[in-house]
Formats: structure tokens, C-alpha cells, sequence
């Protein structure tokens, strides 16, 4: 019996040859006869030929994580094949180039050699580009989509109609030659039947959910659009640019992008821009978020409403700058000196980053205070099929900000402008530069924003601030707080944040089988929602933390808020995200071992 | 009705020492003011940290006082947000070249229509006078405990070479003059220098009032460039020639240092400012806090578009 629209492919090959390009046109393809995709991008700190990779995981059913074990591995070098193979499943699909010796055992896998170099030259003499032979080895890519939707026995017009779509723009006159490869590609594999000795197959469904394929910066990047945010900042950092250099490449919306000189200028600015009025927000990675610590204590004693993106990758220093981590929570909700109140919250997904980025601005101006979106390398970089983003419930709401009447009205009432006027809920009506007079300082203030050393002031001016801390924890709705998955009452709860989300739900079901799992994901970590956490976790068999860091940070904060301790930690700090098998085995072990840490190790 | 001196003062009081240089760029940014009768609810000053960081407080304009280095950010932040606004950043010498040198730098290759005020005074005043930037080798000041081991830097060469498109010099205690190029420079479309000299009584008994105005051969040790018929301005900015003359002659004058300093608009020249750039980068005039986001409570941008580029496209073999 055939494995129908259920498997992982995975395309391997030297960074710069193609593979992102090759992995998005088999993903659009396997979307558009109605399936669901997870794909995860793999790759080195280096520009050209250091290996790369990009598993794709198709499914009936909505997926949101990567597998470790392979169903199909395609890839047109030997780097790939040697490390990989071991993760090939048995009966599962090696292609490969028929020029390489290579030596894999035959009984185990379905071998596909393919005539890469013939195809390439038949291509080459029919387009009459003999002599662009060499450039036109791009086209190894092609070749090895179609011969993997070839093998899953797809109909090759749906290939078509994909490149159809890729093709475009100054890139359509290269169109006629991939689709005549494709073609040559998919008589090879028939003529050869390999399609026969496949045990998967990609059958068209009826499902025809309203479904997007997208990034997470650019989920991100779409949410801070219709969210209002016109002023972008950063410095160039993996993997957080691709967020401001989609708004870039976007000037109808009207966001001024500045690419500035360091992180420093970044957030500075940012700041600048929301003191005008504006939305403001800056994106960047860990080493960037470690410069901005100083402007963010900036911000919250002078209340001005500004969004840190902090994608996370591999740290500490530079770490590994294009592998996955989840290692700066703890960082954030303590980064500058002092305290000063702020939002930290982190969003589990690439649908809910799409969301979540529209809240934070409106968190920011509500309470007029610097949030931090803490996302990481698996959401920004990941591509997934989710709901298309639908803004009929989504609200903007800037808080106390005075338009022109209001202020004339305040100003008939109080005489003068107080930009720090104590409130009850600690939030003061706001205005923006240009709308009147108003001072703003580092220094500790009076009502009016001027230098103020007086000790009352002092302890009078900090409470206001932090006040905001307890509106906060009192206004905001559940949702933005945290989310359960699974029964009820269950024995053991999973606990996690961000990324992990993914592979946890994709366990889930697996795991209720055997045990009675339920999943517990925080979104708001700062202000930590203690009494609801605790009221949540307090009667658990087992709590299980998860996460992408060295220490459990989560498990720590939780610990700091509600004095409960969580015993068991399933960790992962190899700079690679979880995948689904390594969650179902840390929990089923968590469970069973008398083992404080599970610490998972997978991934290339 | 026109404003005066007395409608720009705060009541917030001043704390600089008594004799300081800042208390004539203060009255003199704010005779500036009097003179261009700007509307003070468009003017915002952007302070960093030192003495120079308290001025915006002592000035009746919407004042951002911000970080050690970080005003010209904050101030390019708060201009490219809404550009109808004039923004005027008074710095310190130790503040926009040493640990805001980056900013001050980089800012230049924005031509940012922002106006930059440096008062400069060879010291670190407020934390009680170690060297800073503009402080030349082996100098002592009263507070160093011994000469400093720093060449100094030479801030108009630096501002001249990295963009900046109005690059003058003037002197905290001749008002006039300093009211004049503050006037000049707030009113150049593009991003503008004033790095004034600054005796801190405190600290710098060696660039002191009596230094800078000593009578050296007859004349003034400090005299102004436009007395010497020196024209700093470039008067058509597609004329290459005329403008590699008029920066190797403002380079050379600000080599000048010694038995004369000059004072005075060293070299100005007209070019686009980065709203002009951003203008045709948009296609329309970018003022991102004139953008309506909201019509009651819900997002009015369309991102249609945006979706669609992303949205998974079915395809069903006809």
C-alpha cells in the first residue's frame, strides 16, 4: 500500500546553489493541490558552498514541525548524501547524481540516480545556450523537484503551474528551459519507473481551506503593516532582517525603513520616531538586543511606546548567528539597569506572529512602555501553511493619546501639560511632538519631564511607572497571556514558550494515546501572570518544561512567580530546533526516568 | 504675536556653574528663535548628556533630553517621523565625537536636515573634567593629573568629510555671531555643524575666555572667516570643480589653530536632505505621523495585496 500525502522530503547542497529555491517550488507545489506544509531552512554562517538543507514535511492534515527521519532525500551532492542517509527511513527514496560513485545499499533505499549533466545538456542544445552550459547547472534544482514529484507519481502540470508562478518578472525567459527540463526529468523517471517502485504518492484533495505560505518575518512584517507601524529600524543581523527588508521592498505601505550605522542608533531612533506620533518598531538578533539594554531603561522611564523584535539564535557573543536558540529570555526581561516596566511576550507560531505584532503596538501605546517580541530562528526563518490572516477582529488601540482638541480641552481644565502627570492606573495622557510642549529626560522627572533629584518626587515618580506593571496584568485578556492545549484535567503537563509550540502540538494527540498530556504555552512573560499560572499548574502530577535553552529559563521564571518548581526539564541547546519525534521520546522519558534533565541532542 | 526672550525661559533653574560658556549658546539659541519667530509647538530640541544635555530644559520648545552620544539618533527618529518639524540636537564635545562619534559620523551620509549645536570645550565638565576628543596632546588641564596622551580630533574636518552640508565654527561668548550661524544653520535644508568653542571655567583653565580672545599681533586670536572675504558656500552644487575647491579650502582653514582660530561658515553647500531621498524612493511626500492607521478602533490599511502574494493558489486540473 502507497503512503499517501504523508511524508518528509529533504534537499541538501551547498549554501548559494539553490536550495531555498529549490525546497520553496516542491512546498507551493505540494500546497497547491491542497496540502499542508512545515518546512525548516538549515544553514551556515557563510555565503557560498558550506552545506545547507531544508526538510519539507507535507501532511493532510495542518502540520507545524520538522521530523528528523527522512521519507524522500533529494540532492544533486555527495556532502548531502553522506550526512543524511542515516536519517533515510527504510524503503525510503534516495536521488541522487547517476555521475557519483556512491555507495548505498540498495535493499534498503529506493535508489533514484539521475542523468543531471544529460538533462542539462539536452536543455542546453534545445535552447540553442551550449555555451552557458555551466550557468544553467542552476537547473539541478528543477531537476530534482520534478524528479521527486515525478517519483510521488504528481502530474507534471502542476510542477508547471508552480514555476508558471516562480518565473516571473526578469527571471520569465528563464521559464521555457526549466519547464522543458522538468519534462525531460519526469520521461526519465517513468521510462525508468521509479515512480512504480515509490511507496508514497502525492494525490490533489478536496481541501480547500483559505490557507497562506509564509515566514515568519514575513508574517511578522505583513502584521506590523496592517498594525499600523510606519517607522522601521535596523541593523543587518541574521535571521532578523529578512523582516525589515521585506517592508523595504514594500515603500506603497508608506514604512520609512532606516538601515542604521548599529543597534544603538536603531532603537534610538525607533524611539525618536514614536515621540512624533508614530508607530515605531526596530527588528534585530541577540547581539543587537545586548546594544539596545541602555535605550530600553530610555524608554520606560520616559513611557514611550516602542516594539524590539528580538529574533534569537544561538548565543552567547556570536554564537551560532544562523542556528536556533531560545536562550535570551532571561536577558529580556531584565535587560538596561534598574527597573522600569515593560512587555516581554513571545509568539508560538507564524500565524500567531502575524497577530501578536499588531498587539504589540497596541500594548506599547496603551501603556506607553517598550515591548519586546521575543521570537526566534524556528519561527522566522520556518515556512508553514496557516489560516490566511483575517483582520476583521483585530483592533488598533492607541491609549490616552490626546488628539489637538483634546489637548486644548486639558490645557482650558489644567493650565499646563503634564507629560507625567500621576494617574491612578499609572498612565498619563500622552502627546506627541509638534501637538504642544513637553520635555522628556533620562534623568528621574517631575510631572512636566524636568530633571528631578527630590527624594519624594522620586518615590512618588518610580510607583507611577511601575503601576502600569499591575494595570497591565489586570487589563489584558487571557488570550494574550497564555493558551492550553489538550484535556483538562491532565496528569502531566507540557510547558513551553515560542517555538516550541509547534512540534509540542504536533505530539500532542501521539501522546494522549499513552498518557493523559496537556500543554500549557506562555505568551506573556513580562508581566509575569502569576496567580493564573499558578491556579493552572498547582494541582499537576508533572509539570514537564520545554525548551530551546541550556537552563529551562521558563522553568526558572515560574519557579521566581509561583514558587513552583518544575522537575523536569527536556532541553536542547545543539542549535537546532526540536523536532516532533525528539519531543514524543523527551516527554514519554520525562515521564518514566528518574531524570531531572532530558536533553536532546538531533538535528544536522 | 511675536515672542520674546523672556516668553522662552522656563522656570526650571539653571544649574551650570557660574561664568560657563553655555549660558551664551542658551541665549543665544533662543535669540535665534526670537529672530525666525519659528512655531514653537514644531520646535524640538534633542539634548544628550552633560552640561550641554540640560539646555532643552531651560527652553520653553518641546525638549528630548536623551542618552551619553544618542541625540543625533533620536533626533533623526523624531525629523524623519514628521518632517514639518525644525530639530535642533545640543551636544557636547565629549557626547557627539567621542561616544556618539558613530552616530556623527553616519548622519552625514543622511544629510538629514537636523541641526547639530556642539559645545565644545576640550573637557568632560560634568564628571569633572577628564580629556575629551577635542582636547590636543599633551595638554593639562587643572583636573588631569597628568598630560593628555591623545591627539585630538578635528571636528569640521570629520563633518566636512562625511556629508554634513553646513560646517561652521563660532564662540560661545560673542552672541551675536553665534546667534547668526545658529540662525544660518537652522534654516540650511540639510544637516548642519555648529561646533562651538565652549570655556568651561571649571575644568579648561587653558582654552579659557581670556585665550580665545587675547589680542595676538594686533588682532583677535578668534577671528570671523566672513571678515576675510572667505566664502565657504558651494553656489552650484553640480559643479565638481567648485565643489573640490571649496572642501580642500575649508579643510585647510580648519587646520588653522593657534595664534588665530577662525570662526564662521567654513563650507556649505545645497543638496538633497533624506527626505528629499525618501520623497522619490515613495514617490509622495513621506510624513509617517500624518498617516491615519485607525477609523474607530479598526486598521484602515488595505494589505490585500500583501496576503495575496503569499496566498496558497489552488490549482484543479480543468
Amino acid at each position: 500500500m502507497k503512503k499517501v500525502n504523508n511524508f518528509t522530503w529533504l534537499i541538501g547542497g551547498p549554501q548559494g546553489s539553490g536550495v531555498d529555491s529549490s525546497a520553496n517550488t516542491f512546498a507551493k507545489t505540494c500546497a497547491s493541490i491542497g496540502l499542508y506544509i512545515f518546512g525548516k531552512r538549515e544553514y551556515h554562517s557563510n555565503i557560498k558552498g558550506a552545506h545547507s538543507y531544508y526538510p519539507i514535511t507535507v501532511s493532510d492534515k495542518p502540520v507545524r514541525s520538522h521530523t528528523d527521519s527522512i521519507d524522500i532525500l533529494a540532492t544533486f551532492e555527495k556532502e548531502t548524501l553522506s550526512l543524511h542517509k542515516e536519517n533515510v527511513v527504510e524503503n525510503g527514496i534516495i536521488i541522487f547524481d547517476k555521475d557519483y560513485n556512491v555507495d548505498l545499499n540498495p535493499n534498503k533505499y529506493t535508489l533514484v540516480p539521475l542523468p543531471f549533466n544529460d538533462i542539462i545538456k539536452e536543455a542546453a542544445v534545445k535552447f540553442q545556450r551550449e555555451k552557458d552550459y555551466s550557468k544553467l547547472q542552476i537547473m539541478r534544482n528543477v531537476i530534482t523537484v520534478a524528479a521527486s514529484l515525478s517519483i510521488l507519481n504528481l502530474d507534471v502540470e502542476y510542477l508547471i503551474k508552480t514555476l508558471e508562478s516562480v518565473f516571473i518578472g526578469r527571471r520569465s525567459k528563464l521559464l521555457e528551459i526549466n519547464i522543458f527540463a522538468a519534462n525531460l526529468t519526469y520521461e526519465y523517471i517513468k521510462s525508468n519507473s521509479f515512480n512504480k517502485k515509490s511507496i508514497y504518492e502525492l494525490r490533489p484533495t478536496e481541501n480547500n481551506e483559505n490557507l497562506v505560505l509564509t515566514s515568519g518575518t514575513t508574517a511578522t512584517a505583513i502584521g506590523k503593516i496592517a498594525g499600523g507601524c510606519r517607522f522601521q529600524t535596523y541593523y543587518p543581523i541574521t535571521p532578523a532582517s529578512d523582516e525589515s527588508e521585506y517592508l523595504e521592498a514594500h515603500p506603497e505601505y508608506g514604512v520609512v525603513v532606516v538601515q542604521t550605522e548599529d543597534e544603538i542608533a536603531a532603537i534610538c531612533m525607533a524611539i525618536g520616531a514614536s515621540l512624533a506620533g508614530v508607530r515605531a518598531s526596530t527588528s534585530t538578533s541577540g547581539p543587537g538586543f545586548s546594544l539596545m539594554a541602555e535605550a530600553q531603561g530610555w524608554a520606560g522611564i520616559n513611557e514611550v511606546p516602542v516594539v524590539i523584535f528580538n529574533y534569537q539564535r544561538g548565543g552567547p557573543s556570536t554564537g551560532l548567528p544562523t542556528r536556533h536558540e531560545q536562550g535570551d529570555l532571561e536577558f529580556a526581561l531584565y535587560a538596561g539597569h534598574s527597573e522600569f516596566p515593560r512587555i516581554v511576550l513571545s509568539p508560538g507560531d507564524i500565524e500567531e506572529s502575524f497577530y501578536l505584532a499588531i498587539e504589540s503596538f497596541n500594548l506599547a501605546e496603551k501603556y506607553q512602555l517598550p515591548v519586546i517580541f521575543l521570537s526566534d530562528k524556528a519561527i522566522a526563518n520556518s515556512i508553514q501553511t496557516v489560516k490566511s490572516f483575517n483582520l476583521s477582529n483585530v483592533k488598533i488601540e492607541r491609549g490616552k493619546m490626546l488628539s489637538d482638541q483634546d489637548l486644548l480641552t486639558l490645557l482650558e481644565k489644567e493650565g499646563r501639560y503634564k507629560r507625567f502627570k500621576i494617574t491612578e492606573d499609572g498612565i498619563s495622557p500622552r502627546i506627541s511632538l509638534g501637538q504642544g510642549i513637553f520635555w522628556n529626560t533620562g534623568d528621574e522627572h517631575d510631572e512636566f519631564g524636568h530633571i528631578c533629584e527630590e527624594s519624594n518626587n522620586r518615590t512618588i515618580m518610580f510607583d507611577k511607572r511601575m503601576r502600569k506593571m499591575n494595570t497591565i496584568i489586570k487589563e489584558l485578556d487571557v488570550s494574550l497571556k497564555y493558551r492550553m492545549y489538550g484535556p483538562e484535567n491532565a496528569d502531566y503537563t507540557l510547558i513551553g514558550w515560542g517555538s516550541v509550540k509547534g512540534p509540542i502540538l504536533d505530539t500532542l494527540e501521539e501522546l494522549n494515546k499513552y498518557y493523559k498530556v496537556n500543554f500549557l504555552q506562555i505568551i506573556l512573560l513580562k508581566p509575569f501572570p502569576s496567580e493564573e499560572i499558578l491556579s493552572l499548574i498547582k494541582n499537576s502530577k508533572m509539570l514537564i518544561g520545554i525548551e530551546m535553552n541550556y537552563s529551562g529559563q521558563l522553568c526558572n521564571l515560574i519557579r521566581k512567580e509561583t514558587g513552583i518548581k518544575i522537575n523536569k526539564r527536556i532541553l536542547k541547546w545543539n542549535g537546532r530546533s526540536f523536532s516532533r519525534e525528539e519531543i514524543f521520546k523527551g516527554v514519554i522519558d520525562a515521564i518514566n526516568l528518574d531524570q531531572e534533565k532530558i536533553i536532546c541532542k538531533s538535528g544536522i | 504675536m511675536a515672542y520674546k526672550i523672556s516668553d522662552l525661559k522656563t522656570d526650571y533653574q539653571s544649574d551650570w556653574c557660574p561664568g560657563c560658556g553655555d549660558f551664551g549658546i542658551l541665549n543665544a539659541i533662543m535669540s535665534a528663535l526670537v529672530d525666525l519667530q519659528l512655531d514653537l509647538n514644531k520646535v524640538v530640541l534633542v539634548s544628550g548628556i552633560g552640561c550641554s544635555g540640560k539646555t532643552p530644559h531651560y527652553i520653553n520648545t518641546s525638549g528630548i533630553h536623551t542618552l551619553h552620544g544618542r541625540d543625533i539618533p533620536f533626533a533623526s527618529g523624531i525629523k524623519l517621523a514628521n518632517p514639518e518639524l525644525t530639530v535642533i540636537v545640543t551636544g557636547g564635545d565629549g557626547n557627539t565625537y567621542g561616544i556618539g562619534a558613530g552616530h556623527f559620523l553616519n548622519a552625514g551620509r543622511r544629510n538629514i536636515d537636523i541641526t547639530c549645536l556642539v559645545f565644545n570645550n576640550g573637557v568632560y565638565g560634568l564628571t569633572k573634567g577628564q580629556a575629551s576628543p577635542t582636547l590636543k596632546l599633551g595638554m593639562k588641564t587643572k583636573s588631569l593629573p597628568l598630560p593628555n596622551i591623545n591627539e585630538a580630533i578635528n571636528p569640521l574636518v570629520v563633518a566636512i568629510s562625511c556629508g554634513y552640508t553646513f560646517v561652521a565654527r563660532s564662540y560661545a561668548y560673542d552672541v551675536k555671531h553665534l546667534k547668526e550661524i545658529i540662525k544660518q544653520a537652522i534654516l540650511h535644508k540639510g544637516l548642519s555643524l555648529v561646533d562651538i568653542l565652549q570655556p568651561c571655567p571649571s575644568y579648561n583653565d587653558i582654552h579659557t575666555k581670556e585665550y580665545f580672545e587675547e589680542v595676538v599681533n594686533n588682532s583677535k586670536r578668534i577671528y570671523k572667516l566672513e571678515e576675510t572675504g572667505y566664502d565657504g558656500e558651494v553656489k552650484d552644487p553640480n559643479n565638481n570643480e567648485e565643489i573640490q575647491q571649496k572642501l580642500l579650502q575649508a579643510i585647510a582653514k580648519s587646520q588653522e589653530w593657534g595664534e588665530k582660530i577662525p570662526i564662521g561658515v567654513f563650507y556649505k553647500i545645497n543638496l538633497p536632505t533624506l527626505t528629499d531621498r525618501l520623497k522619490e524612493r515613495y514617490k509622495k511626500d513621506i510624513n509617517p505621523s500624518k498617516d491615519n492607521i485607525e477609523q474607530n478602533g479598526k486598521p484602515t490599511t488595505d494589505i490585500s495585496k500583501l496576503i495575496e502574494e503569499i496566498e496558497v493558489k489552488r490549482y484543479i486540473r480543468g
